[in-house]
């Protein structure tokens, strides 16, 4: 028996409370990174959520004002790492367009096939992995085969797989090589079958459906008020495509479409992103055809005051000194500017705004992380859901910890 | 399509006149300044207006000037017209002793967060924000550490005995 009298140290209303508080995460194995959602659970409904972020916050801003523009990529790596050579484009295209560089079109093309390859490696993750928090383990696996192959592809043009740093300002670092063209040409050729398997398991399979239908939906109102870009944003209806609204890269000179949903909820999500590998996929193929009719040696724009010329060259010629040296004690002169450019990340809009002052590093940098800016609706979007809900929700917005964080 | 930059700023130089300032276009982008404390008014005119509708809020960021007396700190905001494809940025510049801004959170939902980690980072005191308070960095920070009164390390510093990290004594 209990003594009434027991002093027992519990918080104030926590015997009358109706609700039971639940920390899902930080570190939870079906979150998929460093999410904490404290939610209020009744039964097994959810009445509110709270998120906190900032597990994984790396101060990139503040570490981008000391340090000159090219090593300012391997930090836009580690924002959205499932699509790092999008962010270190969408940082090239920003120095470029605020020093004004006109870069060729085969960069243009190159670009936009290792953009586009990095946006499948994305989609293909975050709809692998829905079907995994559904129970479906399969479609996964055939999937990720297909990832290894584009971490191949990154591997034989840049040396590295996960944060890439790939290419630099005013084009690449060394031309694509014939075993990456061979790879690419690989991945034209077997992806379609894998993407059309997976979809097969997934896509009209009847758990999947009542897991994701109806399940963390929102409008195209309240999902631009809440500032989604991206599959999450075209989910709910809106055709909001940086690649279409203001073209980079040469993105006007292909012919795709923009997937459009209804509902905007996980299901929709899904089709969306679905719809946009194959999009991708054609987009490459596009490409890689525009490229047959350009020469195949200009992988660069003659910009020697800001490009890091060849090692070799360094070591033998006396201008190719001069320029290393110069660009890497940071003596090249930047123009003093404000910029905002924005690439499609594979999640939304991310947008880089950059102030110079003139100096060897950015005055300020601040990165628009589509993820930071949507996750906001997370809360709303579980309200009244089930906690297998929450998890569903989570992964089919894509959320990544790095790009949360910054 | 045929909303232009002159257009924007022929309507608010119309309905502002002198709150509205500052007008330039780097890289083609419309930038103006508008007063502290008719942010809000501004952002609401754009939001409302038929012919202007920036109806989607990109960013929310801050920029420190520490040299600038009584507008150290400057609040930008990148608004955005989907149906016309205009993008405009919008300054406020408030002082850094008592840096108070009218929150956009009425007309934005996404202005929370953004709101919240200017706030983290640069101090802007957000009136009006329903849950100001810190997001990325601990709650237990007392300074706002994007301010450049706190530099980070130059790298290229040579009088520091460091070297179990490759940075011998004596160079």
């Amino acid at each position: 028996m209990l003594d009434q009298k027991q002093h027992v140290n519990l918080p104030q209303g926590s015997i009358e409370k109706t609700t039971t508080t639940l920390n899902l995460g930080p570190t939870h194995p079906a979150t998929h990174g460093v999410f904490q959602n404290i939610l209020e659970i009744d039964g097994e409904r959810i009445v509110s959520a709270e998120s906190t972020v900032g597990y994984i916050h790396r101060a990139f801003e503040k570490i981008a004002e000391r340090r000159p523009y090219y090593q300012i990529t391997p930090l836009t790596d580690r924002l959205n790492y499932c699509s790092s050579p999008i962010n270190n484009m969408g940082w090239h295209l920003t120095v470029e367009k605020l020093l004004g560089i006109e870069v060729p079109k085969r960069v243009d093309y190159l670009r936009v096939i290792i953009m586009e390859l990095a946006r499948i490696a994305d989609h293909l993750i975050c709809n692998a992995v829905m079907g995994v928090d559904t129970g479906a383990l399969t479609g996964f696996v055939y999937l990720m085969t297909y990832r290894e192959l584009i971490y191949e592809i990154y591997e034989e043009i840049c040396g590295s797989r996960l944060t890439t740093n790939i290419g630099r300002v005013g084009g690449f670092e060394r031309n694509f090589t014939p075993v990456a063209w061979e790879k690419i040409h690989r991945f034209l050729e077997e992806y379609p079958k894998a993407l059309k398997e997976f979809e097969t398991l997934l896509t009209r399979n009847r758990i999947f459906i009542e897991r994701t239908q109806g399940v963390g939906g929102i409008d195209a109102k309240r999902a631009m008020s809440y500032g989604f870009t991206g599959p999450n944003l075209r989910a709910a209806g809106v055709d909001y495509d940086v690649r279409v609204a203001t073209p980079y890269c040469s993105y006007q000179d292909f012919d795709f479409t923009v997937p459009v949903g209804t509902t905007g909820d996980c299901y929709d999500r899904y089709l969306v992103r679905n719809a946009e590998m194959w999009e991708s996929i054609s987009i490459i193929r596009q490409a890689v055809e525009k490229l047959k009719d350009l020469p195949d040696d200009v992988y660069h724009a003659k910009v020697p005051e800001f490009y890091l010329p060849p090692k070799q060259d360094v070591y033998t010629k006396m201008e190719a000194l001069i320029y290393h040296f110069k660009i890497v004690m940071g003596e090249t002169d930047i123009v003093p500017g404000e910029v905002y450019s924005s690439v499609e990340g594979a999640n939304g809009e991310l947008g880089f705004y950059l102030i110079s002052d003139g100096g060897r590093s950015p005055y300020r940098l601040h990165f628009r992380r589509p993820c930071f800016i949507y996750y906001q609706a997370y809360a709303e979007l579980v309200q009244g859901a089930m906690i297998s809900d929450a998890i569903i929700c989570m992964s089919s917005l894509n959320l990544i910890a790095g790009e949360l964080d910054a | 399509m045929s909303l232009t930059n002159e257009r924007i700023q022929q309507r608010l130089t119309e309905k502002f006149g002198d709150v509205v300032t500052g007008y330039e276009e780097p890289y083609g982008m419309l930038t103006f300044t508008a007063q502290r404390e008719s942010n809000l008014k501004v952002m609401q005119f754009l939001f409302d207006d038929e012919e202007l509708r920036f109806q989607f809020l990109t960013d929310i960021t801050a920029v420190h000037y520490p040299e600038r007396k009584n507008e150290e700190l400057a609040v930008i905001y990148h608004l955005h017209n989907f149906v016309d494809n205009v993008r405009i940025r919008m300054k406020v510049f408030a002082p850094v002793a008592a840096p108070k801004v009218y929150t956009a959170t009425s007309l934005f939902l996404s202005a929370n967060w953004m709101e919240r980690e200017t706030y983290d980072f640069f101090g802007i005191d957000f009136v009006g924000h329903p849950n100001l308070k810190r997001i990325l960095n601990v709650d237990e920070m007392t300074y706002f550490p994007m301010r450049k009164e706190f530099p980070l390390e130059d790298s290229m510093r040579i009088d520091k005995d460091d070297e179990m990290f490759g940075r011998g004594g004596n160079i």
